[in-house]
């Protein structure tokens, strides 16, 4: 992405959410954007998923243009290659995990099992218990598998650990490690959590809408490894 | 302005779609309560305060003819305050421009004066001049529908003489509020005529001279009618006299009151309907309301505020909503009253109308809203007040689910993911659900119902003249005549069968149970009046005895086998038992009907007829009532296509209307119900929703969920309202079952299809609006949001 700008009206007063932003991934990089609230990395993201459009800038995924893409063509794109994973899981209250992971994969084009998604999140013997039925790290975990049971090209996740204790928010990391590791999906987190940065490839810092730093990590540490 | 208060105004206006929406449901619901109930308390008080003003009789009795003498003998009878004597005359009249028959009654007034009873009210004109012979007053129903005006001119046909007569006033009476021609299903004002004329006019035309053979009575106040009325019969016995009675059999009271009786339970239950849905959507949005305010509760409770304070609060948020719509209900209703009381005083040949709004009414009206949403309110405020402030300010816990009862069943393997949200989130709320799939249900039980007055008329009609009696024509003669009345019928040009009958007045005794009726003899054999049983297939005339309508079996408690007491009122007036040879099925009136031979047996009479049944040439058939009317012993003609055809007229008419209303009506409250159910459900789910957006399903994909839910609903509903509807069909028809008609439960089968199609016309049109709200839905929030 080139020169993104983002700019929001609310009522009267006008918010610049991105101030030219110019980002590159990578397949299979693990990318963490670090920033405190209001720093425009939820924008960001949204922008990435195709949830939300640029005001100028140019946002390519694979030569395609998705800063002018109509709703149709996102839709399509967060189909076929984006996986979510939000800070509050976002799961359906009414279905179980299983079929919480199924109703990503029966509109995917070339998706895995759902039990082999929870398997991969270490739900397997889950599978049939309702989101009320499960803690908070289980239901971001079923999040996870719903996330990745597509394939996606990109996993973009939001807060991932905002809502979890620090023990499982480390289990749920591991979870995002590992698959990155065993499927070379590019993974995406945004979090005011630096300590997470330890684990990523690359690590870009925003502020006031402008990435302000970017630093490579020479080694990934293990989730195991980090705390908070 | 407290702080609370301001509150109060700020989630009533952030409310405002809803709230309104609301608002028209219950003003609606009022407005019909309201104007049903005035509109049957007026048409209640004009009809008291008409029969007061008028003075309408409480006793009446026809005879064949007595002599004027008799009267002061019947003036003495104690209890009787007034009695007057009057002379009734059956006529044809022939109006011109109008080719069809139209046959009359003529009742005396005495010349150029008022009668002391049944007064009559002049809409227009005046009353005869005292020496004039061939001056008529005539109902304003009859005038109406001929647009005859005084100074117009009619023929008329009295006792087999035409002559001509000249309108000089246009007249209503107490005793044809209701004007329908005896043995008719409905008023046909075009074809039957009331009208009044000069006693000595009458009498001379009738052969009535110093003699009279109708009485009208009142009575002393506080005087019982039953011993005039034995006492007059007594009296009359031995001129003819055909029994008397008091108001309860008098025919135009009697329909009065089986109208006004029906108009009353269609009055209650329209307007629950529509007081039970915004009672349901008060509750609904009440409790969604409260839940989304769950923090705030908290933050209030945790101030200090008491239990008491904030349940009052959230209370006066609802009666804010609710009164303004009650009152604004009650003012609508009262002026729909007067309009729809107008319509029932054309319908009833009221003169004026006495618009009277109880206020009982509109108390139980406001009261009935109000108290609904309260208790709606306090449900949902209720299940608030159950958590602590520090458990009610965290975001609610993921809803608890279990798979759907179908899916239990086995069905569900098939199911996609989306299907089993839809189920599994109707399943949860069961209540919720089961109440939106009964407001839907009563709306199409609305219109199911709206379609049994077409079926079970249309029905009744069907057997009544196609199947019972399929004659063309139906000629009454004026006395018992010989055979050769019958063939003199049958020489007439296009008649192509004739069948004689004997009818003789009679009481049908059991016991103290006895009922006033004729006993009709038949040919056995004959082809155009034939006896039904209770599958429609024609049953034979028994030689052994009587067959009764089962209704009447019923009033006298009798059943084939069984013996009745018969007292015939007529000639020589023999008493004698009959045995029940068995019982025939009937939708109009009640009869007893033998073979015409035994009949003549039993009356030790001679062969002789009372009329007879034609059937006659289509092509003949436009001439006929002329030439019937020319025969001198005819007293009176029906054809049976003129029946059929104000019956259609009849439905036509006031049917498009009425079911115009109905739909509108059943539509709105559908509507209103799965618009509003549809609201909750995506301002419950819209998170869940943008998720599946966010995941990358499509628009259309997102809509399937709600656009389900609501489909689903109403597919449970309209099989649920059909059921409702027949219920409340059969709960009516039972309500009017009495010896003029019993209504059978038979329903248009358009209703059904209409019904259907309204719901999911509902349906569709709230699917499409709440679609174009999930186009707005902001992916971006849900993300954000925790609950």
């Amino acid at each position: 992405m080139r020169g993104l700008t983002r700019v929001f009206r609310m009522g009267e007063v006008e918010i610049h959410a991105l101030r030219g932003v110019d980002l590159d991934l990578y397949a299979g990089e693990f990318v963490v954007l670090l920033g405190a609230s209001g720093s425009g990395k939820s924008t960001l993201l949204n922008i990435l998923g195709g949830l939300d459009r640029v005001t100028s800038g140019e946002v390519r995924y694979r030569g395609e243009d998705l800063g002018s893409a109509d709703e149709a063509a996102l839709t399509r794109y967060r189909r076929r290659h984006v996986g979510f994973v939000f800070q509050f899981y976002n799961l359906i209250a009414s279905l179980t995990a299983r079929e919480n992971v199924a109703i990503v994969t029966e509109i995917a084009d070339d998706p895995m099992d759902p039990a082999e998604a929870l398997a991969l999140v270490g739900l397997a013997e889950r599978l049939d218990h309702f989101p009320a039925q499960l803690s908070g790290g289980e239901q971001q975990r079923v999040a996870i598998a719903r996330a990745i049971a597509k394939n996606p090209a990109i996993l973009l996740c939001d807060e991932p650990t905002g809502a979890l204790d620090s023990a499982t928010g480390v289990r749920v990391l591991e979870v995002l490690d590992d698959i990155n590791r065993r499927l070379g999906t590019t993974t995406v987190i945004i979090t005011h959590n630096a300590v997470i940065a330890g684990m990523a490839d690359r690590v870009m810092r925003l502020s006031d809408g402008r990435i302000v730093e970017t630093q490579a990590n020479p080694r990934r540490a293990a989730p195991r490894e980090l705390h908070w | 302005m407290r702080a609370l208060e301001r509150k109060l105004l700020r989630n009533l206006w952030a409310l405002k779609a809803q709230a309104l929406a609301i608002a028209l449901v219950v003003a609606g619901g009022v407005a019909t309560f309201v104007m049903s109930l005035a509109a049957v308390d007026s048409l209640r008080a004009t009809q008291a305060a008409f029969y007061r003003e008028q003075r309408f009789a409480e006793v009446f009795a026809t005879l064949k003819r007595a002599p004027e003498s008799l009267a002061a003998r019947l003036r003495e009878l104690p209890g009787v305050a007034t009695l007057e004597t009057r002379v009734r005359a059956p006529v044809n009249l022939q109006v011109p421009g109008y080719d069809q028959p139209v046959t009359g009654l003529a009742l005396s007034i005495p010349d150029g004066e008022q009668p002391a009873l049944d007064r009559l009210f002049l809409r227009a004109g005046s009353l005869p001049q005292r020496d004039r012979a061939d001056q008529v007053l005539v109902s304003e129903a009859f005038a109406e529908a001929h647009r005859l005006v005084p100074g117009d001119r009619l023929r008329m046909i009295l006792g087999g003489r035409e002559q001509a007569i000249v309108i000089v006033g246009v007249a209503l009476s107490p005793e044809y509020v209701y004007q329908i021609r005896p043995g008719d299903l409905f008023p046909d004002f075009r074809r039957y005529a009331v009208l009044w004329m000069n006693r000595t006019a009458l009498a001379a035309g009738f052969g009535m001279d110093g003699a009279f053979n109708d009485v009208v009575a009142s009575l002393a106040p506080g005087q019982p009618a039953a011993p005039v009325v034995d006492a007059l019969d007594e009296l009359l016995a031995p001129w003819g006299g055909l029994g008397a009675h008091d108001r309860e059999v008098q025919m135009s009271h009697r329909y009065l009151e089986q109208e006004l009786t029906q108009l009353e339970a269609m009055a209650r239950f329209v307007p629950l309907v529509f007081l039970g849905v915004a009672a349901f959507l008060l509750n609904v949005v009440a409790a969604r309301l409260i839940r989304t305010q769950r923090e705030q509760i908290a933050v209030l409770k945790a101030f200090g505020y008491g239990d008491l304070a904030v349940a009052g609060h959230y209370l006066m948020m609802v009666l804010a909503i609710v009164l303004p719509a009650a009152l604004a209900g009650v003012a609508a209703g009262a002026w729909l009253a007067d309009g729809l009381g107008g319509i029932y005083q054309e319908f009833f040949r009221f003169p004026w109308l006495r618009l009277r709004l109880d206020p009982s009414t509109i108390v139980t009206a406001i009261a009935v809203a109000a108290g609904a949403s309260v208790i709606g309110a306090l449900f949902a405020v209720r299940a608030a007040f159950r958590l602590p402030p520090a458990e009610a300010m965290r975001p609610a816990p993921p809803a608890r689910y279990r798979r759907a009862l179908v899916e239990r069943l086995g069905i569900g393997r098939w199911l996609g993911q989306p299907s089993r949200i839809v189920l599994r989130n109707l399943e949860r709320q069961p209540l919720k659900s089961a109440l939106s799939v009964l407001g839907i249900a009563l709306a199409v039980a609305l219109l199911v119902l709206s379609g049994l007055q077409e079926g079970a008329v249309g029905y009744m009609i069907d057997v009544q003249f196609r199947l019972a009696q399929r004659q063309d024509a139906t000629v009454v003669f004026n006395e018992p005549a010989s055979q050769r009345a019958v063939h003199e019928l049958a020489a007439l040009p296009g008649v192509r069968r004739v069948e004689g009958f004997r009818a003789a007045p009679a009481i049908l005794r059991n016991g103290h149970r006895e009922y006033r009726t004729s006993l009709q003899g038949y040919q056995p054999g004959g082809e155009l009046f034939r006896l039904l049983d209770r599958r429609l297939a024609p049953i034979p005339l028994d030689e052994g005895g009587v067959m009764l309508t089962d209704y009447l079996g019923r009033l006298l408690g009798v059943g084939a086998g069984d013996r009745i007491q018969v007292e015939i009122l007529d000639g020589r007036r023999p008493r004698f038992d009959l045995p029940v040879a068995g019982l025939v099925s009937e939708f109009v009136g009640v009869g007893a009907y033998l073979p015409q031979a035994s009949l003549e047996r039993l009356l030790r009479e001679g062969p002789s007829v009372s009329g007879a049944f034609l059937a006659v040439a289509p092509e003949a058939l436009a001439g006929l009532p002329r030439r019937l009317e020319q025969m001198p012993r005819v007293a009176g003609v029906t054809l049976r296509e003129n029946t059929v055809a104000a019956f259609d007229e009849l439905m036509g008419e006031t049917l498009l209307v009425y079911s115009l209303f109905v739909i509108v009506l059943a539509g709105s409250i559908a509507f209103a119900v799965v618009y509003n159910t549809a609201r909750i459900s995506l301002a419950e789910r819209s998170r869940e929703l943008s998720s599946l957006r966010v995941l990358g399903f499509t628009r259309a994909e997102v809509a399937y969920v709600l656009v389900a839910e609501l489909a689903l609903l109403a597919v449970l509903a309209i099989p649920l309202g059909f059921a409702l509807g027949a219920g409340f069909g059969w709960l009516l028809t039972q309500a009017l079952q009495n010896d003029l008609f019993r209504v059978p439960l038979v329903f248009a089968p358009s209703a059904f299809a209409t019904a259907a199609a309204v719901v999911i016309g509902a349906t569709a049109l709230s699917s499409l609006l709440v679609a174009r709200n999930l186009y707005r839905l902001d992916m971006v929030a849900a993300l954000k949001a925790a609950e």
